[in-house]
């Protein structure tokens, strides 16, 4: 067999079975997966009037608590991204003994049931905690606290900034920063002007990714959270409260406004990723 | 560690309470299944083996008691979307009112077992660190400004909800029931917690393993039962004068019982927890009793105290959970900042 037919063989046929029957496949599991749940969701809200839903989700309490959330999701997002970038750098450029432990850390709030850790924050933190102990003579109150929430919610998120940084920065040759150094460009100069630029997209939907994943977090976060009425009340808490209450239509309600946040987030991340592809490539995407 | 030893000891029990009724399953005639309140796990992993062997005298038929336990009213979820329990053993009025609304119990369950369906029952007490430093007697001494109390939110906990009601009872009561000034002290009340954790287990670990506040409020039975296990040097129980009455009712989920082909099964295991066998167990788990003798021989254990009735100081539960604990009740207004 030439190598010409067997390239030509190849292109016609995949490993995996025909394109009619893969995207089959695809479209029922999402919709079973994914769509039917939101539909359900969407089902009862249904049974509010407009009215009773806009009075559900507007209540003074509720309000509150997605103040205090999208506050500390934010702060959480913020300080993912610094030091996840970071930890991304460290694990991508230098070679150091046990380095593939590290990597495999990374990935440990994806492992672990989040109630564990929450648990294990709020008793590490708590004034009579280790960290607590040494926190609390300076003033520094983290479990109960809007600090803990976002504690954390970081805690929860990190892996997202990393493992979305990472590959993005193997792809990086050295070569890139060593030629922007011998145009004469300082460190500072080569990492803003040169590395930034090429990571940002990646950095930017890892932290977006974080943050999304940090507005519905509850396991984690209602153990330290200390869950006072208008001070460290989160969003999912006031599902929780709804659902405790069969008030399922008032918990979608809520659920909603959530779920709105996160995927206008994640479209505008998508678009704004498709825009920034295209602006790289020199108009052509 | 204290608090290991109880980790340890309620995974043990669950453990066996698991393998040990798995083991007779095999040869068991019929199976049941109990759902039931969170903290009750110890308890019924204690009672069901004793009532396997006294089903086995009386009937002479091998049986096995499963048991499912989370939030009363998670539990009560549950059962309406579908999990097949034959009984329900809970510690809110409301959840099962909930089931017998949707048909799956029978409309007059209160009136089917003595005492409004309620074996046993208990009542709000405190838990104050060695000495009672603040020196909390009642629930006046709650109010004071230095004091900080830590009890479930009543939003998400029948706990915390008994709670609330027992204050609001006492302060009903103190004030002639002159609303404004109820309100006042329910506020103060309120603004002196700490931590509001979801549910009874959370709010002893915050109080316990974390060292937050001076008082824990939380049921009778569990007070002196974290006080049994955390030890008794570092702790006082303190039963108020006034409290409020906290039964737990018990209920055959007919629809599913019957299906299950255990009704008579169903109605055996509640009837067993009124005998003063199983009376006795409760007690051993701190629980008031009804049983005449067995109160005599737990007299010491339960101090004599005034148990305010949901009934008398509200009209019922309907309307407490309208009233108080609904979306824009009394209590989201009294903690409106």
């Amino acid at each position: 067999m030439s190598s010409t037919t067997l390239f030509a063989r190849a292109a016609s046929k995949r490993v995996l079975p025909g394109f009619g029957l893969s995207l089959g496949v695809v479209l029922l599991y999402v919709s079973l997966i994914l769509l039917l749940p939101m539909t359900s969701l969407i089902g009862e809200l249904s049974q509010l009037s407009l009215a009773e839903y806009w009075a559900i989700i507007s209540e003074e309490r509720v309000v509150a608590s997605y103040t205090i959330t999208i506050l500390a999701a934010a702060i959480a997002a913020i300080v993912n991204a610094v030091f996840g970038l970071l930890m991304a750098w460290v694990l991508v450029r230098y070679d150091f003994p046990g380095k593939r432990l590290l990597d495999a850390l990374m990935d440990l709030p994806f492992a672990l049931p989040t109630a564990v850790a929450g648990i294990t924050l709020a008793t590490m933190y708590s004034s009579s905690g280790f960290m607590g102990r040494l926190l609390a003579p300076l003033g520094i109150e983290v479990a109960y606290t809007w600090v803990g929430i976002a504690l954390a919610m970081a805690f929860t998120s990190i892996p997202f900034v990393v493992r979305t940084v990472q590959p993005v920065l193997e792809d990086l040759p050295v070569e890139i920063d060593e030629a922007a150094l011998t145009l004469g460009a300082s460190d500072g100069l080569a990492f803003r002007r040169v590395i930034l630029p090429l990571l940002w997209p990646a950095l930017v939907t890892g932290t977006g990714l974080a943050f999304v994943r940090s507005l519905g977090e509850f396991g984690a976060v209602i153990f330290i959270a200390g869950n006072m009425p208008y001070e460290t009340e989160i969003t999912s808490l006031m599902i929780f409260v709804k659902l405790q209450e069969y008030d399922y239509a008032g918990a979608s309600a809520i659920a909603s406004v959530v779920l709105a946040v996160s995927l206008l987030l994640l479209l505008a991340l998508n678009l704004w990723q498709g825009h920034f592809v295209k602006r790289l490539h020199g108009g052509k995407s | 560690m204290s608090f290991l030893t109880l980790r340890a000891g309620v995974v043990a029990t669950a453990l066996t309470a698991s393998l040990g009724l798995a083991a007779p399953a095999l040869a068991a005639d019929r199976e049941l299944l109990n759902s039931s309140y969170d903290i009750a796990r110890e308890l019924f992993a204690t009672i069901n083996p004793e009532f396997i062997d006294w089903w086995q005298e009386q009937q002479d038929e091998s049986v096995d008691v499963k048991q499912s336990h989370g939030g009363s009213s998670k539990q009560a979820r549950a059962i309406l979307q579908g999990l097949k329990a034959d009984v329900v053993t809970f510690n809110q009025v409301t959840d099962v009112d909930v089931l017998a609304e949707a048909g799956l119990v029978a409309e007059d369950w209160q009136q089917q077992f003595p005492n409004n369906a309620s074996p046993y029952y208990s009542t709000t007490a405190f838990l104050v660190r060695e000495g009672n430093p603040n020196g909390i007697e009642s629930w006046d001494d709650l109010i004071e400004d230095d004091v900080e109390i830590v009890f479930p939110n009543p939003k998400t906990s029948g706990n915390g909800r008994y709670t609330y009601l027992a204050a609001w009872g006492y302060a009903d009561r103190e004030l002639d029931g002159d609303e404004e000034k109820i309100r006042e002290f329910m506020k103060q009340f309120l603004n002196n917690v700490k931590v509001f954790d979801t549910g009874g287990r959370g709010a002893t670990t915050t109080f316990v393993e974390r060292n937050i506040g001076d008082v824990l409020i939380s049921f009778e039975s569990e007070v002196n039962n974290i006080r049994k296990e955390y030890g008794e040097d570092d702790y006082d129980v303190v039963v108020p004068p006034v409290s409020i009455l906290a039964e737990f009712p018990v209920a055959v989920v007919e629809q599913y019982a019957e299906r299950n082909d255990n009704l008579d099964l169903a109605k055996g295991y509640l009837d067993y927890l009124y005998t003063e066998e199983a009376q006795r167990l409760l007690a051993g788990f701190n629980y008031r009793v009804n049983d005449e003798t067995v109160q005599q021989e737990f007299a010491d254990q339960f101090p004599k105290t005034e148990l305010l009735r949901v009934e008398d100081v509200f009209g019922g539960w309907n309307e407490v959970m309208d009233q108080h604990f609904a979306g824009g009740g009394i209590l989201d207004q009294l903690q409106r900042r």
